[in-house]
């Protein structure tokens, strides 16, 4: 285990070497902010509405009190989709989808001799590969995450209103009372952290597959599970950080 | 010339080089020849930098490749052309791209001037016209030339070639001998040819050096194998029973 984790600190001090050529570097990182961003929109927006959805409908169960004003449903979900559940479900979601193709990729260059061609042409081969997929994954989940909420919350409403859990008006006024900017700031803080951990996991992974393409198999599986516990570290860590 | 001095490698408790030193000529194509696990692949890689050998030296006229720092390690990449086993072509890359792919990272070269190279490459493995196939679409043999086209489009000073007739068949195996030769001959560069296909080490084996469990046995020409007074050699040479048929004819 510490000499992955050294191995994984050498690659990282490789990948963030002065880039050969910055003009093919951002090429790749539009290709890789388009994969990992744009086409995850989707996945990400269907699970988002309904998360929200079943959220305000178990909050409606649990909060049944005539005592208990009906706008905290809004504010429970509201918070709940900022501070957990957009940026640790979109990321694991994302480990899986991305992650994977990830560390396949990569795996699988390394076992067609792909990467040592790059090696040998003087090219920082973990620099060119995974520099690319980190930056596209520090920027894009922040900003997927930032759709979840909004899904998220949208759910809730839609959620509430077609269930009856809660009435339209009630839910607007819970979301909109006592909000505290600062959420957004911590769940942007995960999202970025979280990208880091799915793209340098996943890519470590890749990397350093010897073998064939079973190992590549079994490195992608590898990639989800380690990059998932990461996640959920990481978000304990950075909740009692920064709560 | 490259000149490797006492190599040796070993991977945990498994020595698989134990104390190679040869010389490889100038505009000459030298073999390394040796069955399977000899250490002929990873000795090869040692030479180009993929893997660090535990002890001795790879001089690259004059410049000692194992003590250079990185920056320095990338000069002499840039003259080094390598063809894999596999041919290495990037899967998500034209052939047009693939070979251009060295000239967009280490040239400043116009858009027009880098497509001329790659036409020119191109023609001279007989390609011409494929430029925008995926290597999914070529055949064996067709992927070995364009990754030789890749490997001499920086027109390198040494080329390195790993088993480049495996998995072709024998006529399209003596045309991509024939191709390495002519390009040897035609830029006057060092080749180093990894190979235990016998119709390759008597095809264009100029200089020739045979590995026997990490060591060098034997060293001599295509000239000079067939009647070499060595018993490791002879079986390797000879194993085929075509080939100790011809033996006993001779």
């Amino acid at each position: 285990m510490f000499t992955d984790f050294g191995r994984y600190i050498l690659l990282l001090k490789s990948v963030f070497k002065r880039p050969e050529k910055w003009n093919i570097y951002s090429k790749n990182i539009f290709n890789e902010m388009v994969y990992i961003g744009v086409e995850s929109i989707y996945l990400i927006g269907i699970i988002s509405l309904f998360v929200g959805a079943v959220m305000t409908l178990q909050i409606a169960f649990q909060l049944q009190s005539d005592l208990i004003p009906r706008t905290i449903i809004g504010s429970v979900n509201r918070d709940s989709a900022i501070l957990e559940l957009s940026p640790t479900i979109s990321a694991l979601v994302l480990a899986g989808k991305i992650g994977s193709s990830i560390s396949s990729e990569i795996g699988t260059m390394r076992v067609t001799e792909q990467i040592d061609a790059l090696e040998i042409m003087g090219i920082n081969a973990p620099g060119y590969l995974i520099l690319p997929k980190i930056l596209a994954g520090i920027t894009m989940i922040p900003l997927l995450v930032v759709i979840s909420i909004g899904l998220a919350i949208l759910g809730g409403y839609m959620g509430g209103s077609f269930s009856g859990a809660i009435s339209g008006a009630d839910y607007y006024r819970g979301i909109t009372e006592g909000f505290n900017p600062y959420t957004i700031a911590v769940s942007l803080v995960k999202a970025f952290f979280f990208g880091f951990i799915i793209t340098s996991v996943s890519a470590y992974q890749g990397f350093y597959v010897k073998g064939s393409a079973l190992e590549v198999g079994r490195a992608s599986t590898k990639t989800v599970v380690i990059s998932c516990i990461s996640i959920l570290c990481a978000d304990y860590v950075i909740t009692g950080l920064m709560l | 010339m490259i000149e490797i001095k006492d190599i040796h490698k070993s991977f945990d408790d498994n020595y698989v080089l134990k104390g190679i030193s040869a010389t490889f000529t100038d505009g000459m194509n030298n073999l390394i020849i040796g069955g399977s696990g000899s250490g002929k692949t990873t000795l090869l890689k040692c030479m180009v930098g993929l893997h660090a050998p535990d002890q001795g030296s790879v001089i690259y006229d004059g410049r000692d490749f194992t003590r250079l720092n990185t920056e320095e390690r990338i000069d002499i990449r840039k003259e080094i052309g390598m063809l894999f086993q596999n041919s290495a072509l990037f899967d998500s890359m034209t052939v047009e791209e693939n070979i251009m792919f060295p000239l967009n990272m280490f040239t400043n070269q116009s858009k027009e001037e880098k497509l001329d190279r790659v036409n020119f490459c191109l023609e001279r493995v007989d390609l011409k016209g494929k430029n925008k196939l995926y290597p999914s679409e070529l055949s064996g043999g067709m992927k070995k030339r364009v990754g030789i086209a890749r490997a001499i489009s920086m027109q390198p000073r040494y080329l390195f070639v790993d088993e480049p007739n495996s998995g072709l068949d024998p006529k399209t195996a003596i045309l991509i001998d024939e191709l390495i030769n002519e390009i040897t001959d035609e830029y006057n560069i060092t080749t180093v040819v990894v190979t235990h296909d016998m119709n390759s080490v008597m095809g264009i084996g100029e200089k020739i050096i045979f590995l026997y469990d990490g060591y060098k046995e034997w060293e001599g020409s295509n000239q000079e194998i067939v009647n070499a007074d060595n018993k490791q050699l002879n079986d390797f040479v000879f194993a085929s029973k075509f080939a100790q048929a011809a033996r006993e004819k001779m």
